[in-house]
């Protein structure tokens, strides 16, 4: 940041609550010139461009949103500190002119953290749609600072948005403006806190907002003002605090008042109603059977689209690129050792380069979802799930991200950011790979129809309820004991429902697909070269092979589940991609890796059916496939919960896999 | 101040009742979340949705807000009397 500021450039910072047309706006003044990364250390997002104006160069950050800087979650607690502690030149608080007075409460927080502020009063025209008449300049007067009447959707009002930027930074630094007051108790509690905390003390964040923050309870500065401290200096300070517990509610109250008190004078005259905020869709949408109705009517038609659009192209990528550029390469190499033939066709381009024929697929899922989070639907979503979803521990946000997971776990996992509190969000990515992907249907199919014939769906639609169940367990038991007491509320803002942006939904279907990208050319790519040299080395017959040789030493474990140590090395190479299973069996069998019939009964001439149960259910319960957990990885950032995933899935699979075969053993069924 | 059994859990509220938000209970993080989303003592919430399980959909300050069916009950409201 130092750096910008030597250049004179001037940081600005978008600040406002979810669905506020936030990103319409960033978008709108850095076009295209914008990186996407992260925040450190955080999943979160951070977007970040460039906008000129008259020769002056502005930093424009896109803060997550938020609905206060009371830090209730990742998002809120980002916005926070970048606020509090850089402490941009300019603040843009866009605010949703269809629900100005909620939207202020956040206003009156950056004018109380003293911070330049000019506001973006976007969503003018839904207002007015709604019959609210909001009177820009009223406002203006009223708050004592810059306020913009923008429609962002359609690009109106970015340029006097940029002049109020402009003006604002160009201010000569007043001395800090002090913020609405907060009502004479919370006044005179400040002042008392003021005189016990040291007049002296180095904080990270501006004096008297340190202050109202503890009296709000805030976690995080009270950490660090504790550890700051001398015990009994923070003992004194605690006593105080303890006795006003109550004071959040009413330093909220004031604030409310204030937002309450500008509306008023803004809005000059709500016609008839207030708004119309029974909206029609939602009397179906948000219906108890209605809602389910259409929400699953919406997830079939993502996932027609998807297999009508999307899978014709990556059968067709599959065949025309990845094939052909495999039997090129082939071709091209002759002469060279065979390794390192084997490397780029089987390792290169059979691993990393089978993983990208997944982007149509993924890319029209993205589209989908992009579109229904900028119309609004998300929310009406999670609120008719809940009801289930609280019944294995998780809250409505939780159903979506795990739904997807029935086309591949990948997308599961990196839908999970849409899952606020941390412990959901953990435990979501956690359990996505229990759900059944479409790979794992692949196999269970093959074995189903060669051992048990007419009874191979029942089978099947066994096997996909044991993962359910299992799934169920797994995170009632993650969301009550590792996360004991983080149960997160469900709290959710009904956004208005908008027309979507295509701009907004492309460049947010683009960032998706660009880090699936990036992960299958990192992560996947490292780890299929290393399976690949696990099955190539020491020689490249999977029997004599590492990985065979992992096989065999498994044998024993493979005893109790009635399988020999060929199904074993079957079942590991499942771990680049869970097909893999199918085309190793081809190869240590010696049918081929297409002949199905030969296949099927070549298997049901060397393991019992029970041995063939304790496989497909070993199958479908084992560790994540390369790319979940490198989804898993990405997401948590964390090595450990990827070892967890690998852990508990690994236990779980075989102790299901051994009980199945010795029960099977005990009753004489089918051995 | 009339007699307080008016004052009862959000969540008993039928569609289209209202009341007045008497107190929050709860986490920290849960009152937090609910003053800042604007459901601050004293405001006034109507009942948009409410099915006698799951989560309930209100209005408050010109929004509308999902609670979770436990998360509901702990909002007392003081409830206004029908309209004749």
């Amino acid at each position: 940041m130092t750096a910008h500021r030597q250049r004179k450039r001037v940081i600005v910072a978008l600040a406002g609550a979810p669905n506020t047309g936030k990103s319409t706006v960033f978008n709108a003044l850095t076009g295209l010139r914008q990186h996407v990364g992260n925040w450190p250390g955080k999943t979160v997002e951070k977007k970040s461009g460039i906008c000129r104006r008259d020769g002056k160069i502005f930093s424009v950050v896109d803060l997550p949103g938020s609905y206060s800087l009371g830090a209730n979650s990742t998002e809120e607690e980002i916005a926070r500190d970048f606020l509090a502690r850089e402490r941009p030149d300019v603040v843009v608080a866009i605010v949703d002119a269809s629900s100005l007075e909620r939207n202020l409460y956040l206003v009156c927080e950056l004018l109380q953290l003293g911070l330049p502020t000019v506001v973006a009063l976007n969503m003018m025209d839904v207002a007015r749609s709604g019959g609210l008449e909001v009177d820009a300049a009223a406002l203006e007067t009223t708050l004592g600072i810059p306020v913009v009447p923008m429609v962002a959707r359609d690009g109106q009002g970015i340029s006097p948005l940029l002049e109020a930027i402009e003006t604002v930074a160009d201010e000569e630094r007043r001395t800090p403006i002090a913020g609405p007051r907060l009502g004479d108790d919370i006044e005179a509690l400040v002042a008392r806190l003021d005189v016990l905390l040291p007049a002296d003390l180095d904080l990270p964040y501006p004096r008297r907002w340190t202050l109202v923050k503890l009296l709000e309870g805030d976690p995080s500065v009270r950490r660090s003002l504790k550890a700051a401290l001398p015990a009994d200096a923070w003992e004194r300070i605690r006593e105080v605090l303890h006795v006003h517990e109550q004071a959040m509610l009413e330093i909220a109250s004031s604030r409310y008042d204030w937002a309450a008190e500008a509306y008023r004078r803004a809005v000059s005259r709500p016609r008839g109603e207030s708004i119309s905020l029974g909206e029609r869709a939602d009397r179906l949408l948000t219906h108890p059977l209605g809602g389910l109705i259409a929400f699953a009517v919406m997830v079939f038609g993502i996932y027609w689209l998807m297999f009508s659009l999307g899978a014709p192209l990556q059968r067709w990528l599959n065949d025309n690129v990845v094939a052909r550029s495999a039997d090129a390469l082939e071709g091209a190499l002759r002469g060279w050792p065979d390794w390192s033939t084997s490397l780029l066709t089987h390792g290169l381009i059979g691993g990393a380069g089978l993983v990208l024929t997944f982007i149509p697929i993924l890319a029209v899922l993205f589209l989908a979802l992009a579109i229904l989070e900028d119309v609004g639907y998300m929310a009406r979503a999670a609120f008719v799930m809940d009801r289930f979803m609280h019944l294995i521990g998780l809250r409505g946000q939780s159903f979506l991200p795990l739904f997807l997971g029935w086309g591949c776990n990948v997308p599961a996992i990196m839908g999970s950011r849409i899952v606020e509190s941390r412990a959901a969000r953990l435990t979501t990515i956690l359990v996505a790979p229990l759900v059944p992907c479409a790979a794992r249907m692949v196999v269970i199919a093959l074995f189903a129809a060669a051992f048990f014939g007419g009874a191979a769906i029942l089978v099947s639609w066994s096997m996909v309820m044991m993962n359910l169940a299992v799934l169920a367990l797994a995170a009632l038991l993650i969301s009550r004991f590792i996360f004991r007491g983080q149960e997160s509320s469900f709290v959710m803002e009904l956004p208005r429902y908008h027309t979507p942006n295509i701009r907004t939904v492309l460049l947010a279907t683009g960032e998706r697909v660009r880090r699936f990208v990036m992960l299958a050319g990192t992560v996947i790519l490292v780890m299929s070269l290393t399976v690949w040299a696990l099955s190539t080395f020491p020689s490249d017959d999977v029997e004599y092979s590492a990985l065979g040789f992992i096989g065999r030493g498994l044998a024993p474990i493979g005893g109790l589940m009635g399988l020999d140590w060929r199904m074993m090395v079957a079942l590991l190479t499942s771990f680049v991609a869970k097909e893999q299973t199918i085309a190793t069996l081809g190869v240590i069998l010696g049918t081929g890796e297409r002949a199905n019939g030969a296949l099927k009964t070549e298997l049901t001439s060397i393991m019992a059916p029970a041995a063939a149960v304790s496989f497909i259910a070993l199958q479908m319960l084992f560790v994540p496939c390369v790319s979940s957990l490198a989804a898993i990885r990405q997401e948590t950032r964390s090595w450990r919960w990827t070892g967890f995933a690998v852990g508990y899935m690994l236990m779980i699979s075989f102790v299901v896999a051994i009980v199945i075969y010795q029960a099977a053993r005990l009753f004489g069924l089918g051995v | 101040m009339r007699t307080d059994d008016r004052v009862v859990p959000l969540g008993t509220l039928r569609p289209g009742e209202s009341g007045n938000i008497v107190d929050l209970s709860g986490g920290r993080a849960f009152v937090s979340r609910c003053l800042a989303l604007g459901c601050t003592p004293g405001t006034q919430v109507t009942m948009e949705r409410n099915a006698g399980r799951g989560p309930i959909i209100i209005a408050v300050r010109g929004t509308r807000l999902a609670l979770g069916r436990g998360e509901s009950m702990r909002l007392q409201v003081r409830k206004h009397e029908p309209k004749a």
